[in-house]
């Protein structure tokens, strides 16, 4: 493959697109499948056969659009316009409108600022291009970079270039992508791996699962340059048995690209070859973590080791492995392509580029997001989440899964990038955005993420295996109404235990909702201690034995 | 070039004592050859690290947090701090949890008097367990003919799995499920007594720093572990090697 066959290829899927005088776009990822999407295609592509209209209209199964909870979506791009919560039964009105105009179902309306103050660098494809179709990724700019990298730059030259991005990893820890890229090149010509951790085990996270799923090539082609970069042979994707379509989606991809020869045996007719495996993971949350994932792969128990050593250093099968997360791997075609300034450009001065972020909770618009680093939380929850319904005032904004924490009310003008969030306490995580209004009780949020640590625990240490059933169980007492200060005390001392001595960073950060609940609303815990009640309503128990006390 | 790789030393302060050490030993190797006392429970001599009781938790000066002194490599100029008041809360702690996670009654266990969980508690003056006790319930699998795991004694050290993985070859031994409701098991969870990988040797047993595995026939306070073998047969391996 040739950047001129390259061409000619996207050429030939253009002209074939043009062809059509619209294309129209149904969500079949997982989201809007599980509202019937898929059905809604059928219908719309029968009913196109039907009027006989074939000719004109291309009807494409996309991938994600962001707006999640009101699928399934349908976009026309020919007009721009957006249906959301469409029914197979509204396939003809859609179809008939699309000549006209006019007599369609109520549109969604895009020029909103859900739609308007997002930033898509990682999801430019999703929901426009067909995930099975390597020809319509190729049409988009796919694998430009990559048979441009092979043809053009030696692999010092890459590592240089993801350094001057500013990228860092979007897994969690915000770990500058390009030092981790050049630390494994530096380790000479031997056996080497390039993992994708697509494990995703957040709660109500699905950052990952939309780019799998609706642009799996895109992560493709980013590991790809990666192992040239770095010097690897051989690339596995660790991703959840649980996702079956973004599994499905990326088998497709591998043998279309491999077909083409962007993958496998002497790429590009050069000496870089590059298989990529794929690797399911059970379900356990522990196993994101990046020693934890390398046990599992190997076939042992899924279970963390202290580091170092790192696995850029010693990984799969003691051999120097680059481990990055799926969306940090989304990001580095676009940066070969449009250049490292570009991409520093975009963001503030430590953290570059765009974030994708799953918002959830007390917003008038959930769904996947993805905007520029140092926008506001305010920005994110008024602006694009749309304000919380119901006239409620927004009381915090949970980030960073359960390692995160809980960030108040009064920092909602903190920009978000990894240093701000770090700074209160919290963390950029890997995605998870969640709003809570005053409906919500931050004891019993605490109490949430407590019991998730506790069952994905490994086990492997005493601290973590041991410290989060009793720090669950006092936060129990606590929602049911049943604990004194001394049980507060005794939080606390076991939060500093836990976080300080645990072997990785589930248990590190386990005791993080904890502490920032308790930094910033000490009130509604003493509430429950001292027979006052849940505040929020939330505590049936507290609520009660308050009111006992209280007679 | 001789055949011979070079052996590289270093040197480097234990709670303000210069050692040397060479560069492939660990902060906890080099502290037990200058006679300093960190706390272990998870580590035996002979067996693969793991780092997963927390015990031996260091001060190092410039690292991040704290670092397992059983799995961390001494470096050159490395400042360690084995004793503080602070590491002694958060040993006592790490204890602490311990009995209070599973049901450790030493007045009624075979070992009794020759635990390395009750040496430690005594040694580290954990005079009291502040958390409250969990009082799981356990089972006791006496299905082999010779041997008893009791789970209810259980640390999760996993010196058992590695013992007999490690030196045996059996691998009899694996930790199953997550978090608390960890368990060692035999093969698939078979009882013991029905292994088919099991040799009898018992090595488990001898490893096992609590009264979890104990030979049949020892009342309470009988059963001492005979630790002996282990240094012999890890020597004779590396002398073959
Ligand atoms: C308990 C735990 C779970 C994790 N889960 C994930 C995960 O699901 N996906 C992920 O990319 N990283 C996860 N991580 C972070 C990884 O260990 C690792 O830092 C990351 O994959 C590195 O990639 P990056 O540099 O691109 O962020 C997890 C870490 C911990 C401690
Ligand atoms: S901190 Fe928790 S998850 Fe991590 S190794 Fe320890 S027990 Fe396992
Ligand atoms: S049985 Fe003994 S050696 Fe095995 S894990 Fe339990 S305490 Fe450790
Ligand atoms: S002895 Fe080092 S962690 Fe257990």
């Amino acid at each position: 493959m040739t950047i001129e066959e390259l061409r000619k290829i996207a050429e030939a899927e253009r002209e074939a697109q043009k062809k059509y005088q619209h294309h129209v776009c149904v969500c079949i990822a997982a989201g809007c499948l599980s509202s019937g999407g898929d059905l809604v295609r059928d219908a719309i592509q029968k009913e196109v056969v039907e009027s006989g209209m074939k000719s004109e209209v291309l009807v494409k199964g996309v991938g994600c659009m962001g707006l999640c909870s009101a699928g399934p979506l349908v976009s026309v791009e020919s007009d721009g316009k957006m249906y959301a919560g469409v029914t197979p039964e509204e396939a003809p009105d859609i179809v008939g409108s699309l000549d006209t105009g006019a007599g369609g179902p109520a549109e969604c309306p895009t020029n909103v600022p859900f739609f308007e103050r997002q930033k898509k660098i990682v999801l430019e494809n999703s929901g426009k291009i067909d995930p099975e179709r390597i020809e319509d990724y190729i049409a988009h700019d796919g694998y430009r970079a990559l048979v441009g990298v092979i043809g053009e730059m030696s692999p010092r030259q890459v590592v240089d270039e993801v350094i001057k991005s500013g990228l860092r990893g979007r897994g969690g820890a915000g770990y500058p992508t390009g030092l981790k890229w050049s630390t494994v090149a530096k380790t000479g010509e031997q056996e080497k791996y390039v993992v994708c951790n697509a494990d995703e085990g957040d709660p109500g996270a699905f950052m990952d699962r939309a780019v799998l799923e609706s642009d799996p090539h895109r992560v493709l082609e980013g590991m790809a340059i990666a192992a040239y970069a770095v010097g690897a042979q051989k690339g596995y994707i660790y991703v959840r048995a649980e996702y079956p379509l973004a599994v499905s989606h990326l088998k497709t991809a591998i043998r279309q690209a491999t077909r083409l020869g962007l993958l496998g045996n002497d790429i590009c007719g050069s000496r870089f070859s590059f298989h990529i495996d794929i690797r399911l993971g059970a379900g356990a949350f522990v196993c994101g973590e990046e020693t934890a994932l390398i046990a599992s792969i190997e076939g042992k128990r899924g279970t963390p080791r202290p580091r170092p050593p790192y696995p850029a250093e010693s990984g799969l099968w003691d051999c120097p492995t680059l481990i990055n997360n799926v969306e940090t791997f989304a990001n580095v075609a676009p940066i070969i392509r449009n250049g490292a300034a570009w991409f520093a450009s975009i963001g503030t001065e430590k953290s570059k580029g765009t974030k994708v972020f799953a918002l959830a909770g007390r917003v008038t618009n959930t769904g996947l997001i993805e905007v520029p680093m140092g926008i506001t939380l305010r920005e994110v929850v008024q602006e694009i989440g749309g304000g919380i319904p119901d006239g409620k005032r927004c009381k915090a904004v949970q980030t960073g899964g359960p390692s995160g924490g809980c960030i108040p009310e009064r920092h909602m003008d903190l920009p978000v990038d990894y240093e701000s969030l770090k700074g209160v306490g919290s963390m950029m995580g890997s995605g998870g955005m969640i709003v809570m209004d005053e409906t919500s009780c931050m004891v019993d949020v605490a109490k949430y993420f407590m019991e998730f640590c506790m069952s994905e625990s490994c086990g492997k240490c005493v601290p973590c295996r041991a410290g989060t059933q009793q720090m669950h169980s006092i936060l129990q007492k606590i929602t049911n109404g049943e604990a004194s200060p001394a049980d507060l005390a005794l939080l606390e001392e076991l939060c500093d235990l836990v976080r300080n001595t645990s072997l990785c960073g589930l248990g590190q950060g386990a005791p993080t909702p904890v502490l920032t609940t308790l930094a910033n609303f000490r009130d509604e815990y003493d509430s429950h201690i001292e027979g006052r009640g849940c505040p929020a309503g939330v505590c049936q128990g507290a609520n009660r034995n308050g009111k006992e006390a209280a007679q | 070039m001789s055949a011979k790789a070079p052996v590289r030393v270093k040197t480097l302060t234990i709670d303000g004592r210069e050692v040397g050490a060479r560069e492939d030993q660990t902060i906890l190797e080099v502290a037990t050859e200058n006679g300093i006392f960190i706390p272990t429970l998870c580590d035996l001599p002979g067996l693969s690290t793991v780092g997963a009781c927390r015990l031996c938790l260091v001060e190092v000066k410039g690292a991040r947090g704290l670092l397992p002194a059983c799995v961390t490599r001494v470096a050159e100029g490395m400042e360690v701090a084995v004793n503080s008041e602070r590491l002694d809360r958060y040993r006592r702690g790490i204890l602490e949890l311990l009995f209070a996670e599973r049901n450790h009654v030493c007045s009624v266990c075979v070992v009794n008097g020759h635990c390395d969980l009750q040496s430690l508690a005594l040694r580290l003056g954990m005079t009291h367990v502040h958390f409250p006790y969990q009082y799981p319930r356990l089972p006791v699998d006496a299905s082999h003919e010779r041997f008893v795991v009791d789970h209810n004694r259980c640390i999760l050290c996993a010196r058992c799995v590695r013992v007999c993985d490690e030196i045996e070859g059996a691998h009899t031994w694996d930790i199953m499920s997550r978090g608390v409701d960890c368990r060692v098991i035999t093969d698939l969870a078979q009882p013991w007594g029905k292994s088919e990988s099991c040799t009898g040797c018992g090595k488990c047993v001898q490893v096992c720093p609590t009264g979890a595995l104990s030979e049949k026939g020892k009342s309470v306070a009988e059963m001492s572990k005979r630790r002996q073998f282990l240094p012999y047969l890890t020597l004779m391996r590396e002398g073959r090697r």
